[in-house]
């Protein structure tokens, strides 16, 4: 080709250190960015594990076991074993009921719908997940709630031979399949809006392989579409797991605030940390603060924990389609 | 078993555009056709219209009859499923499934066919790389996901997985566009084994490589921006490179356009 710069004449100097310093500006802004990021998680988990010793220092390991929360009493006795209880179970509850719904929504926008459908559907999406969820909480708390009772009462009436939806107390509605309900509702547009994107991902290449080779649509989405969005969807429950285990207000107006340990999720009661903090932060004394802080602390390790389990599962199966292990 | 296809007045459309106008031709079976034309003249609309697969982009229809061995398959009642099952296709740029194992890759097209017994599908597996001539290359790594392979293996192994469940047609929509020379190689000196037992579609940019593999060729053209692709003339490969009937066929395989 003739167009070759001739290789006797000096590269232009000048145009190469403004080229250089473009690459390093960005070099610095993402490498920082990155470490941004790091330095705020390391310095929330110092700033909860100072603050949370004094509540520690009092309570010691009772802290796990303990179920009441009477941190300002003499003697102060409180504990995070029912309210993290109630945590994780309201949230894998909620995740039970939003990923499948999540997931379909997705895939009947992505797979399904005619394409202008699609499309619309998938900016209603976009919005829907961007409305903060407390909005859907307080619909939730005020509409749904009370609509719940008779399908509540159904349930325990006809399936009480599972002992989950065993009702002894036989009143309805502030219960914890309610707040799992309305946390359903909350997280379902982010999860199904970021499904949606993962969906989209897929090459139509992929799909067009498992058509031609005479896969009906179902059969098209279980062999090309599904299977490489698995860590994309794992990452979109995730956040939804985050939100979930992080709302506070919806969560503190629909239950009835008790510290026990119940899995019987249709009778009214029950507690999770980050509604405890919100219902008790404005009345704590000093050593009640504390002990709020180290719920937190708590919250924080069960997100980390749960995340990173998340993804070794995810890597475990990765590992074995590809057949490394 | 390899099977003819006849088509009959076949028009193709994407939304409003008309791609492809009334094309009558006769493919038959153990050879290898060639269709060959400049780049939008509707030779991979028509190829795709031989199995159903026109019609899974938004907005594309089919009109015209297309007989497999005097079944139509645009007839009231057929299911497209069961028309792509018969008639496998290669795609332009090789597309295996990526997170499954090469061995899955091949079995994809039985398992939708309800076939699970572990020794029929190790069978068939072997039999399809080796017949891909891909056999020696990944017997080794069978559990690897396809994806890992080199872009000529991996369309060695989309034909694999497409001849796997012995379809009727091989339809190959520019297999080698994508692949460096040696590859090209190996996929044309395939298709040549391969015509011994199915009938054979290829659509292709290149025609040395129409004049190398097929035995019949048909040169599709448009008239001009807008206007939809017609079928010039089809004919024996030698004669078509030699002395087209047409003019324009001539004037596009000696390079005068297109």
């Amino acid at each position: 080709m003739a167009v070759a710069a001739p290789t006797s004449e000096p590269l232009a100097p000048r145009q190469t250190r403004e080229v250089r310093r473009g690459d390093r500006v960005f070099r610095g802004l993402t490498l920082g960015s990155g470490l941004l990021i790091l330095i705020l998680i390391v310095a929330i988990a110092t700033f909860l594990v100072w603050k949370a010793i004094p509540a520690f220092r009092i309570s010691g390991l009772h802290f796990f076991t303990e179920k009441g929360w009477f941190p300002d009493a003499k003697p102060a006795k409180f504990g995070v074993a029912a309210i993290a209880f109630g945590t994780v179970l309201s949230s894998v509850i909620a995740l039970i009921l939003v990923v499948p719904v999540a997931i379909g929504a997705a895939l009947a926008l992505t797979e399904l719908a005619p394409r202008r459908l699609g499309t619309v559907g998938g900016y209603v999406m976009d919005v829907l997940a961007a409305v903060p969820s407390v909005v859907y909480g307080l619909w939730g708390v005020f509409f749904l709630v009370p609509k719940l009772i008779p399908p509540q009462r159904w349930l325990s009436v006809h399936a009480s031979f599972i002992p989950l939806f065993q009702n002894k107390s036989n009143t309805f509605g502030r219960s914890v399949f309610a707040a799992s309900v309305v946390l359903a509702i909350m997280v379902l547009p982010i999860v199904a809006a970021i499904a949606r994107e993962v969906f989209r991902q897929v090459p139509r290449a992929h799909r067009e392989a498992a058509l031609a080779l005479g896969a009906t649509r179902w059969e098209t989405i279980r062999m090309a579409v599904l299977p490489p969005s698995r860590s994309g969807v794992v990452g979109a429950v995730m956040l939804g797991l985050g939100r979930a285990l992080g709302e506070t207000i919806a969560v503190a107006l629909v239950l009835a605030a008790t510290f026990n340990i119940n899995l019987r999720v249709l009778e009214p009661g029950g507690n999770t940390i980050a509604a405890n903090i919100a219902t008790k932060f404005g009345e704590a004394g000093i050593v009640g603060r504390e002990a709020l802080i180290a719920s937190g602390l708590v919250l924080f390790a069960i997100t980390l924990a749960v995340n990173m389990a998340a993804r070794a599962v995810v890597y475990r199966s990765t590992r074995i389609a590809e057949g490394k292990v | 078993m390899a099977k003819r296809i006849d088509v009959e007045g076949l028009n193709a459309w994407y939304g409003g555009f008309q791609a492809l106008a009334d094309v009558n031709m006769t493919i038959e079976p153990k050879q290898v056709t060639a269709f060959i034309g400049p780049s939008g003249c509707g030779k991979s609309t028509f190829l795709r219209s031989l199995n159903r697969m026109h019609e899974v982009v938004p907005g594309a229809r089919v009109a015209g009859r297309v007989l497999l061995d005097d079944q139509d398959i645009y007839a009231d009642g057929v299911d497209p499923v069961a028309v792509r099952r018969s008639i496998g296709m290669v795609f332009q740029r090789p597309n295996p499934f990526p997170t499954m194992s090469v061995r899955d890759n091949v079995a994809a097209g039985l398992k939708l066919n309800g076939v699970r017994k572990k020794s029929q599908l190790d069978d068939v597996v072997e039999r399809s790389l080796r017949q891909a001539g891909l056999w020696d290359e990944v017997s080794h790594r069978l559990n690897r996901p396809g994806g890992g392979l080199s872009g000529g293996q991996q369309q060695r192994l989309c034909i694999a997985r497409a001849i796997a469940v012995e379809p009727e047609v091989l339809l190959m929509d520019e297999p080698c566009s994508s692949l460096d020379p040696i590859s090209t190689l190996r996929i044309e000196d395939l298709i040549g084994e391969l015509k011994d037992e199915y009938t054979i579609v290829i659509v292709t940019h290149n025609m040395q490589e129409a004049a190398r593999v097929s035995d019949v060729t048909a040169f599709f053209n448009i008239a001009g921006a807008g206007e939809p692709g017609r079928l010039i003339e089809c004919g024996p490969t030698t004669k078509i490179f030699t002395k087209p009937d047409d003019t324009r066929t001539e004037d596009y395989i000696t390079g005068r356009f297109g």
